[in-house]
């Protein structure tokens, strides 16, 4: 049984991801034409790489369909609960760096940290009559940081993009969002709260912790770590 | 063992009820808020909106009662509920629940009736109880020496230990106030050169906000006696007995709490009437802060000692100000408790 890798198939993820394994020698690249979504991997035998969407990976690394995937550290937070159950991180790549934050309109001068935000929820709940809305793709992830830092009277809008404009639009109060600059939320008129880093994203390289490994596979993966330097 | 159950609560004089198993998400979001979407099974219906598998019989029994009941009381119900499990595979999603809600103007004597009534059907397995009545938690926040606002705002997370404890600390003076906040209260006018106000939180409830920072950062800390002596009430953990000999004790520096505390005192004579072993009943000054959002009174719990991995056997407590949110502001005098019959019949096989 081989060992299967899967790595996002498209865009600056998937060429840096083959840069990573290009540098600690091993080489991924497309098979095929360019448009094709076969892979081949040169450098170590019993690895076959897979190209799959990188929101996808969290799910197949947890249901054992691949053994090893790259992905964002946010999206397998987000799409799989009590995720360090059920995958391990084996090494942070160095890139794809994004921060998940909470952001504000930046003419709420009163508003600074989790504990402001908290406040001015109940203040805005009694008000108009409804919870402060946060417009966001990662519900889980935005639940469990606010739920920790004991945070109430809020809901969840889902925002599947241009959710930095919810806020002009009225369909939300607040966001939280994926930023590495911050350019564009200050572009849109908002800040980011001084405490509201909910999750330091980067690029990530996970193995599945599903039972039912082959001895094959076990060896492969400790050859590709020596490989790897891990 | 449910049913078992459920005849002898029906024979006591309870009214059989049954709740829909599919709920209105909207009742309950806005009851215990987001957090509900991770506990719960949310669906969602192309015409009735977000619906909600039942993750309690106390809602919806609140909300019947509140729309044609007469007091006193008294109802029973056996039924499965449904709740998520994100962090142990091995707990059920779907438990079987059996209940008693009494709505009964005479509290500690409901109090002592839904205690006995539950403890009565918990047979002979080795059982911990717990109690504790966040009631005394509520004056004590009310009795500080403080501004309203600062009150209310501690009362909004008497289930939120976390958050209350920052509360605490940043009203009492023992953490700083943020960098932010003091640098915005330097200036002049904060309100000045505002930046463009976009979305539906106004202008004017920006200005409400600053003068109540401003207002707060003029009003004295919170007294380190007061303080004290709310930790002190957090930290009881003796017998009923003894908790109230301390709590009288308290209540000398801390009057507001009397009251609760008589109320403490006659419960514990009706418990006591109706053959509880008040004298070795333990009681905790933080029981039922976490997990129990809608209590505000008496609590109580019963925990099989050897078995940890188990949820509570039964657990209840009183719920007043629930059927003042769920009655559109009057509320009556409630107080309820479940058996998880599964639990207790995994516990009685396994002894």
């Amino acid at each position: 049984m081989t060992l299967k890798l899967g790595v996002p198939s498209k865009g600056r993820l998937m060429d840096k991801t083959f840069d990573w394994f290009a540098e600690r020698g091993v080489t991924l690249r497309k098979a095929g034409r360019a448009r094709e979504y076969a892979g081949a991997v040169d450098g170590i035998d019993g690895v076959e790489l897979v190209l799959l969407s990188a929101g996808e990976i969290p799910r197949e690394l947890a249901a054992g369909r691949i053994q090893l995937g790259v992905t964002g550290s946010d999206l397998v937070r987000e799409r799989l609960a009590n995720w360090d159950s059920r995958l391990r991180e084996l090494a942070q790549l160095g890139f794809g760096g994004a921060d998940l934050i909470i952001a504000v309109p930046q003419a709420w001068i009163d508003v600074d940290t989790l504990d402001d935000l908290d406040a001015v929820a109940a203040a805005f709940r009694a008000a108009h009559g409804h919870r402060l809305r946060i417009a966001t793709k990662y519900h889980r992830l935005v639940r469990d940081f606010l739920r920790h830092h004991g945070v109430a009277d809020y809901q969840l809008v889902d925002s599947q993009g241009a959710t930095e404009g919810t806020i002009r639009n009225e369909t939300a109060e607040a966001i939280a969002d994926i930023t590495s600059t911050g350019e564009t939320l200050r572009a849109n008129g908002l800040k980011i709260l001084s405490d509201g880093l909910i999750h330091s994203s980067q690029a990530t390289l996970f193995r599945g912790r599903r039972r039912g490994w082959t001895d094959a596979q076990r060896s492969t993966l400790k050859a590709l770590e020596a490989r790897l330097g891990l | 063992m449910g049913e078992r159950c459920l005849a002898a609560l029906r024979d006591a004089g309870a009214e059989q009820v049954d709740a829909d198993i599919l709920q209105p998400a909207s009742v309950l979001l806005d009851l215990y808020g987001e957090d509900i979407r991770g506990r719960a099974y949310v669906t969602a219906d192309p015409l009735r909106g977000e619906q909600m598998l039942r993750p309690d019989f106390t809602v919806p029994i609140v909300r019947r009662h509140m729309e044609n009941g007469a007091e006193p009381a008294r109802y029973t119900y056996l039924g499965a509920v449904f709740r998520q499990q994100e962090f142990d595979e091995s707990r059920a999603t779907e438990t079987l629940q059996v209940g008693y809600e009494l709505f009964d103007r005479d509290t500690p004597r409901a109090d002592a009736e839904v205690f006995a009534a539950i403890s009565g059907l918990l047979g002979d397995a080795p059982l911990r109880a717990a109690t504790g009545d966040i009631g005394i938690l509520r004056a004590a926040v009310l009795g500080l020496t403080t501004t309203e606002r600062r009150k209310a705002a501690l009362l909004r997370h008497l289930w939120r230990p976390r958050r209350f404890r920052q509360l605490l600390d940043r009203f009492g003076g023992r953490n700083p106030m943020p960098p932010a906040r003091a640098a915005l209260l330097d200036r002049a006018d904060p309100m000045a050169d505002l930046p463009p106000v976009m979305g539906l939180r106004s202008e004017s409830e920006i200005a409400i906000r600053v003068a109540a920072l401003k207002e707060d950062a003029a009003a004295d800390p919170i007294s380190g006696t007061e303080l004290d002596l709310i930790d002190a009430l957090l930290a009881l953990s003796e017998t009923c007995p003894n908790v109230l000999v301390a709590l009288h004790d308290l209540a000398v520096d801390m009057p507001a709490i009397g009251a609760a505390v008589d109320g403490l005192s006659a419960r514990l004579d009706a418990l006591a009437a109706r053959g509880v072993d008040v004298e070795t009943l333990p009681f905790e000054g933080s029981y039922g802060r976490t997990s129990m959002e809608y209590y505000d009174g008496f609590v109580f719990g019963f925990y099989a000692e050897s078995r940890p991995d188990l949820p509570p056997v039964a657990t209840g407590g009183r719920y007043d100000a629930l059927t003042a949110v769920l009655g559109g502001g009057t509320g009556v005098p409630a107080v309820g408790g479940v058996i998880r019959p599964e639990v207790l019949a995994e516990l009685e096989a396994g002894a």
